[in-house]
């Protein structure tokens, strides 16, 4: 437990330190979101019916933009091996990695999300449930982003082949985050949208970190 | 006890080494030597459990450490090229958080660097310090708290004449209080009563 404590503390302050990934990753989540109406043109009602899809797939593409650090960095020091080999699970240190690139990603863009949807005009009822979506989303996708950045740590140019092998897996988050929006501003029931992106949370919690943990092995030992 | 019977591993559809027995006894120092890619850094990788070998096992007194991986982690240092330090953390934060993630006290972490004569630099940035001192600052580790095996892959490197005799001395200090080292070294690392283990570059 100290060592899960110790590593998420750890990992929480380097992204929040100079250089870090945190202002990046909102910076690109907005300007991302901020581009469509530029590209679409101004009509409102328009730009309300697209708003979900355009902020799933902001914070989509945000998420994957930070993943391809998650175990890079620390393998390039060589405290990757250490972290390893340090008498600790390799799942408990997955499981404190992805904490700290979900409370350090994930949850800044949920932060940041009702601002979009104010300025995409999604209504009131839109933004909380785009919210709740993306609250219940965003783990998902750190965790099962772990496990295409444990596949790649040590190649080269590895964000691209995360992209290509990690997004595919999204696509459930995906259906059922942006779906559950749309559904609450239709007035029609959520609560199957919301307990599918719950389920696939849960699915993902094992499969993540165990998953991630033996492709760590498999690179590094 | 350390010790491996049998050793081989082939890296690359290529034999590295093959056939190494290797044992050590508590208090024993062994240096690992031979040309550049005879497998040094790997045979230390193995004896640390994060490299499986092809063949052969390694022991600690007796039980296969594979059968617990975990267990022999927090027996062993294992310091390698890298000097697992984040330059945006301060000396005193990298070594503090190795000292959480172990367990230790913290408490350790002043006499580590000072132990590493880097006690005046706790407060300074893992980023700006120069090579040497990084290096120090990644051997300050072996420092924290007593485990029975080190293992140093070039330790060396980058470190000044008065810096590689403070390690000899601490390897010494280890060695007294009964603990082992296995260590691979191209050059001057002077340890008293070692054992050298030659690996051959296979061919």
């Amino acid at each position: 437990m100290s060592a899960f404590l110790a590593l998420l503390r750890r990992d929480l302050r380097l992204a929040f330190a100079q250089g870090g990934s945190v202002g990046l990753v909102i910076g690109f989540f907005v300007i991302a979101a901020t581009l469509f109406p530029l590209a679409s043109g101004p009509e409102r009602a328009e730009l309300a019916r697209v708003a979900p899809a355009v902020i799933w797939i902001g914070a989509l593409l945000a998420t994957l933009l930070s993943l391809d650090r998650l175990f890079q960095a620390d393998l390039e020091d060589g405290s990757l091996d250490l972290l390893l080999v340090g008498g600790t699970p390799s799942s408990v240190v997955v499981l404190a990695k992805c904490l700290a690139h979900w409370l350090s990603t994930g949850l800044p863009l949920v932060l940041v999300s009702p601002l979009l949807g104010l300025l995409l005009g999604l209504d009131p009822v839109g933004i909380v449930m785009l919210v709740k979506t993306l609250l219940l989303g965003t783990p998902t996708l750190s965790l099962i982003g772990a496990v295409g950045a444990g596949l790649t740590v040590g190649v080269r140019r590895a964000g691209i082949l995360i992209a290509v092998l990690i997004l595919p897996l999204y696509v459930p988050v995906l259906i059922f985050g942006a779906g559950a929006v749309d559904l609450a501003a239709l007035g029609l029931d959520t609560g199957p949208s919301l307990a599918l992106l719950g389920a696939v949370l849960l699915v993902s919690l094992p499969v993540g970190t165990l998953g991630a943990a033996a492709a760590l092995r498999l690179a590094v030992l | 006890m350390l010790a491996t019977t049998g050793l081989g591993i082939i890296r690359g559809e290529r034999a590295v080494f093959t056939d190494i027995d290797l044992a050590v006894e508590p208090g024993e120092a062994v240096v690992l030597r031979g040309p550049n890619g005879a497998g040094k850094s790997t045979l230390l990788r193995i004896l640390a459990g994060l490299l499986s070998p092809t063949v052969g096992r390694v022991t600690w007194d007796g039980a296969a450490i594979a059968d617990d991986r975990e267990a022999h982690g927090r027996r062993l240092r294992y310091a390698g090229h890298g000097d697992a330090l984040k330059l945006a953390l301060t000396a005193f934060d990298n070594l503090a958080f190795w000292a959480r993630f172990e367990g230790t006290p913290v408490e350790a972490v002043d006499d580590a660097l000072d132990r590493l004569g880097l006690g005046a630099l706790g407060m300074l940035p893992a980023g700006v310090m120069s090579a040497g001192q990084k290096r120090r600052l990644g051997l300050a580790r072996l420092a924290l708290a007593p485990r029975p095996l080190w293992l140093l892959d070039e330790p060396t490197v980058s470190l000044d004449a008065a810096s590689v005799d403070l390690l000899a001395g601490m390897i010494w200090d280890h060695r007294a209080a009964g603990g082992m080292v296995v260590v691979a070294t191209h050059d001057g690392l002077s340890l008293p009563n070692a054992r050298t283990f030659v690996l051959e570059k296979a061919a």
